[in-house]
């Protein structure tokens, strides 16, 4: 059990869903398959959607003023508090395959845990919560379907399949961290505690079992724990997210303000 | 009087319309609004109309909740609600967007069902009663193994209404529709996916 401020719990969501959907939307036009380019689009599209509920409501509780696009936009790297497995590079389609089934897994449980927790501060993500719950569902469907077909097809799938799940495992770590402890300047939003479903090593027991069960009907080797990366919770990033975020902000920089 | 009269009578503060009409009026106009991703359906048949109030001064509050949080047709939909408000005498109108309790295809009418389908467009098909979504972490009494999620029950071809049918797509030209074919008649159709 941990405790934790509720509006850095929730713009730890809300960024993990921004940059997820930021990093998948690069395979547009470039998907193995028009098929696939409109299957990536649109979970980047339900992950985008997750985002703009998330970050609203954080800025909500910040009681600032700040608005879902002065969030996404007018935030420089280390103010992120997304976990670092969404930001890694994409990779070859497996390695984005391995990224999505780790993600949306992880996803898919908490969403589903925050839909029926306890906890009366976290009523106001309960119902986001429950939509996402549900949209994820789908995802970890397509990932799944994908790491069978390639874990368990020619050598050469097997072989990548197992590469992009090898790289990406060490980040998966830092999803069951507890969440960081109130920082200080926000004094109105209360403490939440993560217990129940939600508790990071719950939650691990649960994604694990989920995912063992995918690598071994997909022939894929489990890795081994060994080195975990993190701080992405505490706006510690890997080096590519500054590209990311850079082009991510560019137009909105230049333009400030800008509407379609 | 004719639709467009009686809106008329409505912004103008001599004729005072009684509420009760006028209220009535302003709901219907924004009942009738069309989904622009699924044009068969109006939004109250497809459950994403929650309410329509009238304040003070024709202020009217629709309140929405959204199929998908990331629908892209949202602000087609908002733009159309507002429209479609002020055109029935509204002379304000907020909308508000409510996602508790969470939209679900099982608020479809059976009327909306027979629409889509009538379209071409399989219907969600959960019987009542059957959770689709998902089933993960769902122990089996006896087998300690976990279930993947289910996404779906069979979908009946809604041309020739024959359960032989297999996904193509998962996301077809919506992020809320696959795209299916039908082996019995090997017509290609559009599914409103479970959700």
């Amino acid at each position: 059990m941990s405790s934790s401020d509720l509006y850095g719990y929730v713009l730890g969501l809300g960024d993990d869903a921004l940059i997820a959907a930021q990093r998948m939307a690069e395979w547009v036009t470039r998907a193995p398959q028009i098929e696939e380019d409109a299957a990536l689009a649109n979970i980047a599209l339900d992950l985008l959607g997750q985002a703009r509920a998330l970050l609203s409501y954080a800025g909500e509780l910040e009681g600032l003023g700040r608005s879902e696009d002065d969030l996404a936009y007018l935030r420089d790297e280390h103010e992120f508090r997304n976990v670092q497995l969404v930001e890694l590079p994409n990779g070859d389609f497996a390695t984005t395959i391995a990224k999505m089934l780790f993600f949306a897994a992880y996803q898919h449980l908490l969403y589903t845990g925050l839909s029926a927790a306890d906890d009366p501060a976290l009523a106001g993500i309960a119902g986001i919560a429950a939509k996402a719950a549900k949209e994820t569902a789908y995802h970890v469907d397509h990932a799944v379907t994908w790491t069978l077909r390639l874990g368990d097809g020619t050598d050469e799938s097997h072989r990548r399949m197992q590469a992009g799940v090898d790289e990406v495992w060490p980040f998966t770590h830092e999803l069951f961290e507890p969440p960081p402890a109130r920082t200080g300047h926000i004094k109105t939003t209360g403490d939440i505690e993560t217990t129940g479903d939600i508790e990071p090593g719950a939650l691990r027991g649960q994604w694990l079992r989920l995912v063992e069960r995918v690598l071994r009907d997909a022939t894929l080797r489990r890795p081994e724990d060994g080195w975990r990366p993190a701080g992405g919770r505490r706006g510690v990033h890997t080096e590519a997210f500054g590209y990311l975020v850079g082009e991510m902000q560019s137009l909105h920089r230049a333009h400030p303000g800008a509407r379609w | 009087m004719s639709e467009s009269a009686r809106a008329a009578a409505l912004r103008d503060p001599e004729l005072r319309v009684p509420f009760a009409e006028a209220l009535d009026l302003v709901r219907a106009a924004v009942a009738a609004v069309r989904d622009p991703e699924l044009r068969v359906l109006s939004i109250e048949e497809l459950g994403i109309l929650r309410d329509v109030r009238l304040g003070p001064g024709g202020r009217a509050v629709v309140t929405i909740t959204p199929t998908y949080l990331g629908c892209p047709a949202l602000d087609v939909i908002r733009a159309d609600i507002a429209s479609a408000a002020r055109e029935a005498g509204a002379a304000e109108v907020e909308i508000v967007t409510s996602l508790s309790p969470p939209w679900t295809t099982d608020w479809l009418t059976d009327t909306a069902k027979a629409k889509l389908s009538a379209a071409g467009i399989a219907p969600p098909g959960s019987p009542p009663g059957v959770r689709v979504l998902p089933l993960v972490g769902v122990p089996v009494v006896g087998v300690p193994v976990v279930e993947l999620p289910v996404v779906g029950l069979p979908v009946r071809c809604p041309r020739c209404g024959s359960s032989d049918t297999a996904e193509i797509a998962r996301a077809g030209s919506t992020a809320c529709k696959a795209l299916r074919a039908c082996r019995a008649c090997r017509e290609p159709f559009e599914h409103l996916k479970d959700h």
